[in-house]
């Protein structure tokens, strides 16, 4: 099942050889969110745990929560979880089959970034108008 | 080369055909709205005390809520990152990063389940 084969045979294309492409360097940022995402849940379940355990645990997570340095990685994760979901739509789209033209690939793969990037900050904005803090 | 009875079954020789693929979108749509709700969610308890999150998840629909999220989300994380581990981790290891995979998704949501039903239900 998996023996070595190293024989001299000729690969087809594959990442270092390619120019990088927006196309394609979102793809591999949908993979790079997906996985910071799986990892990142970690902080919610733990989050939901100190909640069941008693106030004063509670207390001390939300405080960690609140440090400055935790607000720049749920800044960042927040970014992920957007532009994930953006990038899912993408796919959702062409799995029904439409929106394959290169145009159109390429003015959603632009929309993608631009729009996780809008979307984040106008989440976290509204958060500090609506609390006065972040 | 098909057996007529091999095309309506339409099944590969793994014998799940499609099926990792179409769940990974079931869920995939199911996050959509589940995500929104625990991104609401986060944000009304941004620096909440413990009593103000016990009375939220206390109601039976924000619970159900909570439990639908992890399930699909845990589910679609398991199926995504098996993706990732069988086009980049080869060999033993690929073993042992497919039951790390299974056992982490798992264990999250077997905490998760356990932390919201505990508030639920608790004092």
């Amino acid at each position: 099942m998996a023996e070595t084969h190293t024989d001299k045979r000729p690969l087809s294309p594959h990442l270092q050889i390619y120019r990088p492409m927006l196309t394609m360097m979102m793809s591999i940022v949908h993979r790079i969110t997906g996985s910071a995402l799986y990892f990142g849940i970690v902080f919610f379940v733990w989050w939901l745990i100190a909640g069941a355990i008693s106030a004063e645990y509670f207390a001390m997570t939300q405080a960690v929560f609140g440090f400055w340095l935790s607000k720049i990685i749920l800044f960042g994760f927040t970014w992920a979880l957007i532009h994930h979901m953006l990038g899912g739509l993408r796919h959702l789209l062409w799995d029904t089959g439409h929106g394959f033209k290169l145009s159109t690939v390429e003015f959603m793969a632009r929309a993608n970034l631009v729009l996780s990037i809008v979307l984040t900050f106008a989440l976290w904005i509204g958060v500090y108008l609506v609390r006065g803090t972040l | 080369m098909k057996t007529p009875l091999g095309m309506v079954r339409g099944l590969g020789s793994a014998k799940t055909g499609t099926e990792h693929w179409w769940l990974q979108r079931v869920t995939a749509i199911a996050n959509i709205p589940l995500v929104l709700f625990l991104v609401i969610f986060i944000l009304c308890h941004l620096g909440a005390d413990r009593a103000a999150l016990v009375a939220s998840v206390k109601h039976p629909l924000i619970a159900i809520a909570l439990i639908a999220s992890f399930l699909s989300i845990l589910w679609h994380m398991r199926l995504g990152m098996q993706v990732v581990i069988e086009d980049y981790v080869h060999g033993g290891w690929r073993i042992a990063c497919l039951l790390g995979n299974a056992f982490f998704t798992i264990a999250l949501g077997v905490a998760a389940l356990y932390a919201i039903l505990s508030m639920s239900f608790g004092a």
